[in-house]
């Protein structure tokens, strides 16, 4: 308890300190914000919460670190991993996702469920258990006396989690696919009508999802660390955010994305490291019960 | 004739359950984990099957029931702190008396708190529907198990070992066994009551159509709050005896195992048949012999195969045996079939 104090109270001493936890919450959280962004768009078009998406980001990052093994630069796992993982997004659809559209939201969330525990032993046998990373070679930069360290790397990272971010809303605006991906969202019966082939939306749409969370565990793999059974706390940070900022309103997942980064680094500076995990998870818990209360005033009763 | 078949497979079984164990003595551990899954399943059921609540986070009260009997059955002796930094060092010395005072206070007191932790968590959770609930309380379990492993008053990350039971080994598999039997027996004849009365009524209208089933004059939420606390009671009370079974046990992967048995019981009652008495019993019993059967020539491939066999059981036999066989023989059921008249004039 001392602990926690002692540590709260040198954020109070040292106000530096806070702009150092805010940027590297930030810089983590925009890739947070591109898994989410990826749940959102699933969740929105064909109403299937995918509990795999954590394992998607994580194979990603585990193609991009196997490429660099190969000797191939660091910066080309990005793509790599997006084409990659448009490639197992679409066998995943085709196999799983495609048979559980149409019934209950158990069904499609047990089904993703057992999607991510496959993934992740799969990941587990192919690649080890340790935690890996991939190191580009760049400086540090240094503000404020050495207190504050910004990795080049890690700019580069929210540097290319932008362009992606901003690639996917331009093709979602203007595209022929992107209009009829947003047609789908919006009324599923009408669009098949007006002569869409949804099914091929839907496939489009989980692949894309699948390749944005490849590329964003490419990144991942350079600024932080990933490991097998990383996925579900990304599965579950994705949710959050998702949760808290409703469905198809980007700049609130942005928004969301960026906050949960940064309170989770206050959280393990506060209660240190190991908590970092239960954060992620009491997150989530609070975002429903606050999105409880809120609906509840909402609702109409008859007394 | 109904009544007379139903009493001769009731006592079937209950001498099947109480003959396996000598006859089969190298199964002890194995058996008795059959129970375990059939005690989960059927609780699992309960809300998930009978009250239309999916729950992935039952295995928290696994764990916590886990927790509590050992802290109750250490605490009564030494002090807890000290214990656990020993890591059940030999100094610590339980006589007879005082391990089996310990145990079955232990699992009392892990079934009760159990309860009165499910009507918090509930009271909290219950307002979410569907896979809101799921994914909230799939949380709960995680959190469980991350916020327990930092916590060094019970061991941290390293967990609690227990006393191991006093007297000769394979009693003591025989013992556990019967512990798990009659706490499985006890459900099972508790809910074949349980689902007749108007409260069994009750929470299957709510799994049915809960709107309607509030403006009916049920008061859902307490309805749910009780089924729940009367689930995690057994749940907890399972998961003292893992802890006293198993002598040493660690959080994440024993006792908050989210992936382990929190999903296998899911499975089971998918395998066997979501809503129906049997269901559990028989999905768990199908799912723990294939279990065991091929978990040993999988060699590191069990998870994928666990994984694999979640999604073809979701994704394409979601009825479960019990369904299937509704479907298939109706008439076992007791469910008239009213057939077509072919003569179209009756």
């Amino acid at each position: 308890m001392d602990q926690f104090l002692s540590n709260i109270s040198l954020l109070f001493e040292f106000p530096i300190v806070n702009l150092k936890i805010i940027i590297d919450g930030v810089m983590i959280g925009a890739l947070f914000a591109l898994a989410a962004y990826g749940l959102a768009l699933v969740w929105g078009v064909m109403n299937v919460k995918n509990l795999a998406q954590g394992d998607f980001v994580i194979a990603g990052g585990y193609v991009s670190w196997w490429l660099v093994q190969q000797g191939v630069p660091a910066l080309l796992g990005v793509p790599a991993a997006f084409i990659v993982m448009w490639g197992i997004g679409w066998v995943a659809y085709k196999l799983v996702i495609s048979r559980v559209i149409e019934r209950d939201l158990f069904t499609s969330l047990l089904a993703t469920f057992g999607l991510a525990i496959m993934m992740a032993q799969l990941m587990n046998l192919m690649f080890g258990s340790d935690t890996q990373s991939v190191d580009l070679g760049y400086d540090t930069l240094y503000f404020a006396d050495g207190l504050i360290d910004v990795p080049i790397a890690k700019l580069i990272g929210v540097f290319m989690a932008a362009l992606l971010a901003a690639g996917v809303i331009v093709f979602m605006k203007s595209s022929r696919m992107g209009q009829a991906i947003r047609a789908t969202a919006q009324d599923a019966r009408a669009a098949r009508v007006l002569g869409i082939d949804t099914e091929k939306v839907y496939a489009f749409t989980f692949s894309l999802n699948a390749a944005i969370c490849g590329a964003a565990g490419a990144i991942i793999v350079m600024v932080w660390i990933i490991q097998p059974f990383y996925g579900i706390t990304h599965s579950i940070r994705a949710f959050v955010i998702v949760t808290a900022a409703g469905l198809g309103n980007l700049p609130g997942v942005i928004a969301a994305g960026l906050g949960i980064g940064a309170l989770e680094q206050y959280g393990a500076h506060i209660f240190g490291i190991g908590y970092q995990q239960a954060i992620a998870v009491l997150l989530l818990l609070l975002v429903l019960i606050i999105r409880l209360i809120q609906q509840m005033k909402n609702r109409q009763v008859l007394k | 004739m109904m009544e007379k078949n139903k009493i001769i497979l009731y006592s079937v079984v209950l001498a099947v359950s109480f003959l396996a164990p000598f006859v089969f003595p190298d199964f002890g551990t194995q058996l008795a984990t059959l129970w375990l899954m059939i005690i989960v399943s059927l609780t699992w059921d309960m809300t998930g099957g009978q009250m239309g609540y999916n729950s992935l986070g039952n295995i928290f009260f696994y764990g916590v029931g886990m927790y509590v009997a050992a802290v109750v059955a250490i605490g009564l002796v030494y002090d807890v702190g000290e214990y656990t930094n020993a890591s059940g060092g030999g100094i610590y010395k339980f006589t007879n008396e005082q391990y089996f005072t310990g145990l079955f206070l232990g699992l009392l007191l892990a079934g009760v708190i159990c309860s009165i932790t499910a009507l918090i968590i509930g009271f909290l959770t219950f307002g979410l529907r569907g896979p809101y609930f799921a994914i909230g309380t799939l949380g709960v379990a995680i959190a469980g198990g991350e916020l327990v492993s930092n916590w060094d008053w019970v061991g941290g990350g390293q967990g609690i070992a227990l006393p191991v039971y006093p007297g000769d080994l394979d009693d003591g598999k025989i013992f556990f066994y019967f512990l798990f039997a009659i706490v499985g027996i006890v459900l099972f004849l508790f809910l074949r009551w349980f689902y007749q009365t108007r409260f069994g009524a009750a929470i299957n209208a709510i799994r049915d159509d809960e709107e309607k089933a509030d403006a009916m004059g049920i008061h859902t939420l307490r309805y749910k709050l009780i089924t729940w606390s009367i689930a995690a009671f057994f749940v907890g009370i399972a998961g003292g005896i893992s802890a006293f079974q198993l002598i040493h046990f660690e959080p994440l992967e024993t006792a908050f195992q989210t992936i382990n048995l929190g999903i296998f019981m899911v499975v089971c009652v998918l395998l066997g048949g979501k809503g129906t008495l049997w269901g559990p019993v028989v999905g768990a019993i199908l799912f723990h012999v294939f279990k065991e059967v091929t978990w040993n020539y999988f060699l590191g491939w069990q998870w994928v195969a666990l994984g694999a066999l979640i999604i073809v059981t979701v994704v394409y036999f979601q009825d479960g045996v019990l369904g299937w066989l509704a479907h298939k023989k109706p008439e076992w059921f007791g469910i008239r079939v009213e057939e077509k008249s072919a003569e179209g004039s009756s």
